[in-house]
């Protein structure tokens, strides 16, 4: 399955253009329909975010707010103290992010380039830990980081992200084997160790692999919110994403503040996304897999 | 380290070889180490808790197959199950269905269609809690976006999230919405069709319909068994944010699996409880999986045997 969908990614950018012709019309009149549908959400987001009190309680709604109440998100934003969980938030997904670049990338070449008698059982096993549900591990993880002391501290949060993720190791080892043989057997033969073939050779080539990885995971470390809500107990350390569940247990109603500060800490992961469009789908199609 | 050394690996171990090994265990460990702390480590640990009696505060005491006598007979599990399996077959079903229609458009060879993609792709990057929280809004009964464009319309919008009937039809929109994944997915393979099939098709007369039916979906048949096989995987485990939005109610109405094993790991510190409530989701994650595989015998067509 995998292989029948990687070699299309090359396909993407090819397209024909074809002579103009009247038939493009309901595809482009389907596509606006969906289009609107998908984004009418994000439009109500930043429309909501601008109502006052009254007009995010008025029945029945308006789209649109009388007059743009820019205050509202200075107003949210200090309600609780969202600066220090968006300094958290970036602490906790630098860390993470490092670490996960790192240990998915070490053990990916050992797969892809390093032949050994364990090494098909290994991988195997790795394999076979993507399709255990999370809810069978949380218990014990928890007990174990308990046990360790580590509760109230970020260290549940960024330490497993230092032992190599099954999914994105999965994926440089789907990258690294694209990469030519004659490559490392040239290095091979000039004497490279294989840390120097990884450094000089493998991750100049593996630069897609990699963006793809990091925004993958800064997304994934952003939303976080199953890590924090267990772990996280004192206000001062909350992540962007425990602050807002807790803002919305404290505001319920508060729908015009509510949306100010998701519209805030949406906005990064947007901007990424834009910046890294391409390098994302293309880690998508490499694996076959969805992004967690 | 000569190219002789590299020829002679092929066929005996011989000193490199041995060192490529040891390289392949040295760089491979760090995965290993994690794998015993956070994966097989947790998962065995899992099955013996789940053979205890363990409330956090008193040490454990062994109480055999209890748990699962306990689930057998827990009413609530069965609530979370039916809504579990509803919450999955609903959302992939309507997604799989909905994202193959967007992404045979998204595929037609249309200028601007690049902007459209990425239109379609953005909700899923963002899903998050952030998104949850929209969605809350969005579905309120009297303040929503849903029910004012409904009311447009001239239809009065049920309760959603307050109402134990639309409560799961709610949540399933709010997934639909996130599952750009799929169309990225489908694109791939709609690009992977040989063009040949189609232009033989056009000579022979075949219009759009017949082309959809008689080319495109068999020979994206792997690819659509693919996204359901992994939609329900995904589905069935899925719960956090559900957890925020309406915390499994009302009644009960959107307690999903997951859900009430962290109710039960975390609220009610019932660790034996809620580990054995895990090994019951794993099981019927497990045999959804094998009904998809057996099924697909019927339905899904492989060019290559």
């Amino acid at each position: 399955m995998v292989a029948e969908i990687s070699p299309a990614v090359a396909g993407v950018a090819r397209e024909r253009r074809r002579p103009r012709d009247l038939s493009r019309l309901p595809a482009y009149a389907l596509l606006c329909a969906g289009a609107a549908m998908y984004l009418l959400p994000f439009l109500w987001m930043v429309t909501t975010a601008l109502k006052t009190a009254d007009e995010v309680l008025a029945f029945p709604p308006d789209f649109l707010p009388s007059s743009f109440a820019w205050h509202n998100f200075p107003e949210a934003w200090t309600q609780l103290p969202f600066t220090r969980f968006l300094l958290n938030t970036v602490l906790v997904t630098v860390l993470a992010v490092a670490g996960t670049l790192v240990s998915s990338i070490v053990p990916a070449y050992a797969f892809a380039r390093l032949p050994a008698r364990g090494r098909p059982v290994l991988f195997a096993a790795m394999i076979g830990t993507m399709m255990i549900p999370a809810e069978i591990t949380l218990v014990p993880q928890f007990l174990l980081f308990k046990e360790l002391g580590m509760v109230n501290t970020y260290w549940p949060l960024i330490l497993p992200a230092w032992f190599g993720y099954a999914y994105y190791i999965f994926l440089f080892r789907q990258f690294f084997r694209t990469i030519p043989q004659e490559l490392v057997d040239a290095a091979r033969i000039d004497g490279a160790s294989h840390a120097r073939i990884l450094w000089s050779v493998m991750l100049p080539l593996a630069k897609p692999a990699i963006a793809a990885v990091t925004v993958f995971s800064v997304i994934g470390n952003w939303n976080n919110l199953l890590g924090p809500l267990i772990y996280l107990r004192d206000q001062d350390a909350y992540t962007l994403a425990l602050g807002l569940s807790l803002f919305q247990g404290e505001h319920a109603t508060a729908y015009h503040h509510m949306m100010a500060v998701s519209t805030l800490t949406v906005m990064p992961i947007v901007v990424l996304f834009f910046l890294a469009q391409k390098a994302f789908v293309r880690g998508i199609t490499l694996t076959g897999l969805g992004g967690r | 380290m000569s190219a002789l050394a590299g020829a002679a690996r092929r066929r005996r171990p011989g000193p490199l070889a041995r060192r490529e090994a040891r390289s392949f265990y040295l760089f491979v460990s760090p995965w290993v180490v994690g794998f015993v702390l956070f994966g097989g480590g947790p998962i065995a640990a899992s099955a013996v808790i789940s053979l205890t009696d363990w409330s956090l505060l008193s040490s454990p005491s062994f109480v055999g197959l209890d748990n699962y006598v306990k689930l057998v007979e827990d009413p609530v599990f069965y609530t979370a199950l039916g809504n579990t399996l509803y919450f999955a077959a609903a959302s992939v079903g309507l997604g799989v269905v909905s994202t193959l229609a967007l992404a045979l458009l998204l595929n037609l060879p249309l200028r601007g269609i690049a902007v459209f993609r990425t239109i379609f792709y953005l909700p899923s990057v963002v899903s998050g809690i952030a998104t949850a929280l929209l969605w809350v809004n969005i579905l309120h009964p009297d303040f929503g976006m849903i029910n004012y464009l409904l009311g447009l319309a001239g239809v009065q919008g049920p309760g959603w999230l307050t109402s134990e009937e639309w409560a799961i039809p709610a949540l399933v929109l709010m997934s639909v919405w996130g599952a750009g994944n799929t169309i990225v997915i489908y694109l791939a393979g709609l690009q992977g069709i040989p063009r040949s099939l189609y232009e033989a098709a056009m000579i022979d007369g075949a219009g759009w319909w017949r082309r959809l039916w008689h080319i495109t979906v068999p020979m994206l048949s792997p690819v659509v068994f693919f996204n359901v096989v992994t939609g329900f995987i995904a589905s069935l485990q899925a719960y956090v944010l559900v957890l925020v939005m309406t915390e499994g109610g009302p009644a009960n109405a959107t307690l999903l699996l997951g859900l009430y094993v962290y109710r039960q790991a975390f609220e009610y510190f019932d660790m034996g409880y809620a580990a054995a409530l895990s090994w019951a989701l794993f099981a019927i994650i497990i045999a959804v999986t094998l009904v998809q595989f057996r099924l697909a015998r019927r339905w899904v067509h492989y060019e290559v045997a």
